[in-house]
């Protein structure tokens, strides 16, 4: 049986990763061609979206690479990359999907031979995590991740997360960072049991303690969730089973 | 007599000067002829690895101001170039000009570079310093621009291998020498520099002991496109070097070789390598700088030396090398030094750097001759301090390093200038040369199916030697969608070109795909291409399967192929989405606003008055002038009070100069092009006055600091530099003749704990003003304490002068700090003699302080109305330190003198100069084109959260009631086109032209 080999998909920025990936041509340095390269002006316009999308699409492999932090020729759009991607690294931590599979760095367009590096270092990562798994239940996993990537709160909390941590917030105040990805930590586990809940009860009708089993999250939790829900409309109390209420989506 | 002057300008000189020249020029309404001697231009900048003090890459940043060089339809590069004459007066030059025949024919080379891999002879290359050889037909470096190969005459045999294998038919072995007589109005000069020939100081050895390089040889030694592919590697052996000594001055301040100037680069060029050699270097590498003075006097060069010292560990030594000798068996070097209390050293290292100074190329003696334009002592060009970059010669200007030794983005700034004072010259003839290329009527396709063309490129063999070119077109006309597909030899060639019209109007193509480089050189030409097609130039994609593919896995000839594929698969995927797009056009208001009434200010408001644009010039005191009204003498000794009078009666006379004194700008809104700003005038703030301009000069100086160290303020016996100044020339000279020891202390305020940075100018001031003393009083005992003497470029004479004629220079450093007091009325000083080792007392009668400069307080305030930013020092941020001195990242403002840092009177001439003409290419034009990739909102989806606000670093978001809603909405002449925005959208509202979620999206899912 031959090698496996991963698809690995990459996000490079025009002005710097791009220009170092073109230097490591220029330059001949032999790397592993496993990787497919899409060019975007900046790292901050990389939608993590994207990058669930490509695992969904069995791509093994995700590198998102941009300038150095002082060079982004767009003054910033990496820090909020940085912010961005490495939340949605965390929300995969909480799949079945390896939260390596996606990978954040910077290359300069100086940096040929780095790039090359990345790149190898990265093929071999992913060879050794083996082919992504893509079944029903990491399916439903991703796609979960997805929905708090497309949502309001994962999209205002990592674009203000730069400003508010390392500059300012509205108050003259500095959130210290540990304070604030405890925060999102939490935020993004509740908003990610959130979409699992929901993806369930859009075709099933199920108690707390069926989803609290399904999902192995604790009772209170999942109760609390359901309610979260509950509260926007999004899932309604079909009944009553076993003294427990039953609950659905909302279909409007 | 025909009087019109001629609206062109012959650029002499393509280094990265003259390309910013060039650039400006072309980009205002004029013709540029750019020769350059060399088969590239490029200068010395494209061969530099990294630029100091950002460690950015030198060809990454410069690269695309070459390719735009190139593909300027008003840009007429001529290599291989040197003037023979010159005829004519300012306004009217015939220049003639000989283009030496390079046997290629540039129009049909393609720069595949097959020829050069069969030719037999191989010379020392001069790109690389000789460290590697090339063939003798030959291409300076991969990014040259023109990308054409150029054949050595000198070296070639005439085997004729290389018209054989030559694939585009360009080699002609019959070319000869061409003279050309070209027509301009002004010329500027920007031939560059070369760097010292070591060889003369028989003591270091270089060209005999192998491991001793100079200071550009290291810099390709460090490039991963130079001799070793950018591994560090001594170059005797291939050993990699574990110490490696930098010896500096090495050409520069050195009367005996006749270079009694300072080259002012080699300091921190010396730290830059220092510290670059040290990143290379995986298993430690110590370096050591051997020097005389450090004058990192630029903008954050101080704290880049900190750096180095404190994190890098570079370890500096105040020394000068008395010799060095080999090792024969190791080819090791040992050197001799004197250290600072005059004991003699030695130390082994395994490889030696000579900092080597700048000198002016050999020629130029005969091309002063030519264009009857003086050359100072040392055989640079003679320029005036207050025209910085005029010559002696009505129409010929100068910029760069031909002017005196300067870093790059002195140079750049300098450049614009010259540009500017070339514009304000041919005024009446802007315009009157350019091309205008005359595109066919774009063809409606939105309401056609895709029907995509797809055109792969063998690149010579560079891509057909790995990947298979036929299989990836045969694969290619699978896909749907694709109505055409054919293999090129070279896709860029100029007959390909015809082709691919001739392909698109033959099969109705409306979108075009080329797989072969990379778009970051190569988008633009197939762009034009399909645009002379009739076709929109954004229903274009390019697939990079060259520099992203078959060169990287050349020996993967499969997986190479295979990824080919992939990558024109997912191109057009993208292609089929395509829509075309539009830059906008935003009319622009041709009057400026110039904040600051200073001596910047002022030469901007000039230079963009002489070219007939309206300026409106705010000054917050009641009069113009700003710090020269209390600058007497310029360290040349030229009358600073007549020139400003002079300037102030200038401005005062020009109709198109309107003046606010004791103004005060009170907001600012709108953007490029368009600006509204209210001004409150007079002393009780009674006025108000709404003016309306298309750019902002933001010149708003800089402060003397008013020390709190020394007993300054308690004792009148303690004065500042300035106040010294204003003694010398306005008060009764008598006072001094009582005042027999004098003692000046520099770095007052500068280079200490609260503001690290040097402020560049004391030094020159302090020797300047003890010169000057000296006159009044020659029995004067002056001592200056110094912590390194920053008297760069030509003011290394004046450092000199000062030495001859007595005045003692003692060094002190914040180790051994000074000690000031007052001992029954008498002032008493303690410093550390380093030589002596030795506690000295000196009892001065007077003790000048050489403050240093300060960032205006009310910058802050200025900076939040313009939404451009400020360093830590309080100084404002240029949009790139090497490149864009005088722009801001924000488009239509510009900055000039000291409100950018620290600077001499000529410096912040140049640059206000500089920022002028930066700021024409905007109003010379009715309308400006914003950029066509631009974001873009969805009013109907649009939530009106702000986030896209909040993250847009360029304020081009702005917000708007429509509906009785809240929404964003984009302002198409402020967006850069980076998409952030897009990425953060919660309500999927934003998104950018040319990169949308459903074309990104097309990309991942044809993967």
């Amino acid at each position: 049986m031959s090698e496996f080999q991963p698809k690995i998909l990459g996000f490079l920025c025009n002005w710097c990763s791009y220009a170092g990936a073109d230097l490591a041509g220029v330059s001949r340095i032999q790397y592993r061609p496993n990787i497919r390269v899409i060019r975007v002006m900046c790292s901050g316009r990389v939608d993590p979206v994207f990058i669930i999308n490509a695992f969904l699409r069995k791509i093994d492999g995700v590198m998102v690479l941009g300038c150095h932090f002082g060079d982004c020729h767009y003054l910033n759009g990496n820090y909020n990359a940085e912010k961005r991607i490495l939340a949605a690294r965390k929300l995969l931590s909480l799949t079945e999907i390896e939260k390596d599979r996606l990978y954040l760095d910077w290359v300069s367009a100086a940096e040929g031979e780095r790039f090359a590096n990345l790149v190898n270092t990265f093929t071999e990562r992913i060879k050794n995590l083996g082919e992504i798994k893509i079944n029903d239940g990491t399916k439903e996993m991703l796609l979960a991740v997805k929905d708090v990537l497309e949502g309001e709160r994962f999209r205002h909390l990592t674009g203000v997360e730069y400003q508010v941590t390392e500059k300012e917030n509205v108050y003259g105040e500095k959130i210290p960072v540990e304070d604030f990805e405890k925060k999102l930590e939490q935020i993004l586990y509740e908003e990610y049991i959130k979409a699992r809940i929901l993806r369930l009860l859009q075709n099933n009708e199920l108690t707390i303690p069926q989803i609290a089993q399904k999902l192995n999250t604790a009772l209170d939790f999942a109760f609390k969730c359901v309610c979260s829900l509950q509260e926007n409309n999004i899932v309604e109390m079909k009944g009553i089973r076993n003294g427990y209420p039953i609950y659905s989506a909302n279909k409007y | 007599m025909n009087t019109q002057k001629i609206g062109a300008v012959l650029v002499v000189g393509g280094g990265i000067g003259g390309i910013q020249a060039s650039l400006d020029l072309a980009n205002s309404g004029f013709k540029v002829y750019l020769i350059d001697s060399a088969p590239a231009i490029g200068g010395i900048m494209a061969m530099l690895d990294k630029t100091f003090p950002t460690n950015d890459c030198s060809m990454c940043i410069m690269a695309p101001k070459l390719v735009e060089c190139a593909r300027h339809l008003n840009i007429k590069i001529i290599p291989d170039a040197k003037i023979e004459g010159l005829s004519g007066d300012a306004g009217n030059f015939q220049v003639k000009v000989r283009k030496k025949a390079r046997y290629i024919d540039a129009k049909k080379c393609t720069g595949c570079g097959e020829c050069k891999k069969h030719c037999p002879i191989e010379v020392a290359d001069r790109f690389n310093q000789g460290l590697t050889r090339r063939k003798t037909i030959y291409i300076d470096y991969p990014q040259a621009v023109p990308a054409v190969y150029a054949i050595d005459k000198n070296n070639c045999i005439g085997c004729g291998v290389c018209e054989k294998l030559c694939l585009a038919g360009a080699i002609n072995y019959k070319d000869t020498d061409i003279v050309e007589n070209i027509n301009v109005g002004a010329i500027i000069l920007s031939p560059g520099v070369d760097v010292f020939d070591p060889k003369v100081y028989t003591k270091f050895g270089y060209g005999i002991y192998k491991n001793v390089v100079t200071s550009l040889e290291f810099e390709r030694i460090l490039s991963a496109s130079g001799p070793f592919s950018g591994h560090l590697l001594r170059p005797y052996e291939g050993k990699i070097p574990k110490k490696i000594a930098f010896i500096q001055c090495v050409g520069s301040r050195d009367p005996q070789v006749g270079k009694n100037y300072c080259s002012s680069v080699c300091c921190t060029y010396a730290i830059k390598e220092a510290i670059i050699a040290k990143e290379h270097s995986k298993n430690g590498l110590e370096t050591t700088v051997f020097y005389m003075d450090i004058r990192t006097f630029g903008k954050g060069f101080e704290d880049y030396f900190n750096r180095a010292k404190e994190e890098y560990g570079v370890r500096f030594i105040r020394a000068g090398v008395s010799k060095i000798e080999e090792i024969s068996e190791t080819k090791n070097l040992i050197l001799y030094y004197e250290n600072e209390e005059g004991a003699i050293k030695k130390e082994e290292f395994d490889m030696v750097v000579l900092s080597v100074g700048l000198v002016p190329k050999p020629d130029m003696w005969n091309l002063s001759r030519i264009l009857r334009v003086n050359l100072n002592n040392f055989n640079f060009c003679r320029t005036s301090e207050f025209i910085p970059v005029d010559t002696i010669r009505d129409g010929i200007f100068v910029c760069g390093t031909f002017a005196g030794p300067k870093d790059i983005p002195e140079t750049v700034a300098q450049a614009s200038a010259a540009a500017g004072r070339a514009m304000a010259l041919l005024t009446e003839s802007r315009g009157s040369l350019v091309a205008k290329k005359k595109y066919p009527d774009e063809v409606d396709v939105s309401n056609e199916k895709p029907r995509i063309g797809v055109f792969v490129c063998h690149c010579g063999i560079n891509i057909g030697g790995y990947v298979n070119v036929p299989e990836v077109v045969e694969y290619v006309k699978q896909l749907p969608d694709v109505v055409y597909a054919e293999n090129n030899l070279y896709t860029c060639s100029q007959d390909t070109q015809k082709r691919i019209i001739e392909k698109i109007r033959e099969h109705k193509l409306n979108r075009v795909v080329v797989a072969s480089c990379t778009p970051r050189t190569h988008e633009p030409l197939f762009r034009e291409t399909i645009r002379e097609a009739g076709l929109n130039q954004y229903l274009f994609e390019m697939a990079n399967i060259r520099d992203q593919c078959s060169w990287i896995h050349m020996y993967e000839p499969e997986s190479a192929t295979e990824k080919a594929k992939d990558l024109v698969r997912m191109a057009v995927a993208k292609a089929r989405l395509l829509a075309p797009l539009k830059r906008v056009e935003i009319d622009v208001i041709q009057k400026a606003l110039v904040i600051g009434g200073g001596i910047a200010g002022m030469s901007s408001a000039l230079l963009l008055a002489e070219q007939g644009f309206e300026v409106f010039l705010v000054e917050k005191e009641n009069e113009l002038g700003g710090n020269l009204r209390h600058i007497y003498k310029t360290v040349e000794n030229r009358d600073v009070r007549y020139f400003l009078n002079q300037t102030i009666e200038k401005i005062r006379a020009n109709k198109l100069i309107k003046v606010y004194t004791n103004a005060r700008i009170k907001e600012i809104t709108g953007f490029v092009g368009n600006y509204r700003t209210k001004i409150s005038v007079g002393k009780f703030e009674d006025e108000e006055i709404e003016i309306e301009h298309g750019v902002v000069i933001v010149a708003t100086g800089a402060q003397e600091y008013k020390p709190t160290e020394y007993l300054y303020g308690k004792d009148s016996r303690i004065i500042t530099q300035r106040e010294l100044e204003e003694k010398i020339f306005n008060h009764s000279t008598t006072e001094f003749f009582n005042d027999k020891t004098i003692v000046m202390i520099q770095c007052v305020g500068s280079r200490d704990n609260e503001r690290k940075y040097c402020s560049r100018i004391c030094c020159s001031q302090a020797i300047k003003n003890a010169l000057n003393l000296l006159e009044i009083n020659p029995d004067a005992n002056i001592y200056i304490l110094y912590k390194d003497i920053r008297t760069y470029g030509f003011k290394e004479e004046l450092y000199r002068q000062a030495r001859e004629k007595g005045i003692v220079f003692i060094r002190y450093d914040d180790a051994k700090k000074l000690e000031l007091q007052t001992e029954n009325g008498k002032l008493k000083i303690k410093i550390f003699e380093p030589i002596l080792k030795e506690d000295l007392i000196i009892d001065p009668d007077l003790i000048v302080l050489s403050s240093g400069i300060i960032a205006e307080p009310n910058n802050a305030e200025i900076a939040k109305m313009l939404k451009v930013p400020i360093n830590s020092d309080g100084f404002f941020l240029e949009a790139h330190v090497k490149l864009r001195p005088v722009d801001f990242a924000t488009e239509g403002v510009f900055l000039a003198g000291m409100a950018h840092s620290p600077m001499t009177i000529a410096e912040s001439i140049a640059q206000a100069q500089a920022a002028a003409a930066r700021a024409t290419t905007i109003l010379s034009d009715k309308k400006y084109y914003a950029e066509a990739t631009i974001s873009s909102v969805n009013e109907e989806l649009c939530a009106g959260c702000g986030m896209c606000g909040a993250l847009c670093p360029y304020e081009a978001i702005v917000y708007k009631e429509k509906d009785g809603k809240k929404i964003s909405s984009v302002n198409e002449a402020l967006c850069k086109g980076c998409g952030t925005c897009v990425a953060s959208c919660p309500s999927g509202a934003m998104t950018q032209y040319g990169f949308t979620k459903k074309q990104i999206m097309a990309m991942v899912e044809a993967l």
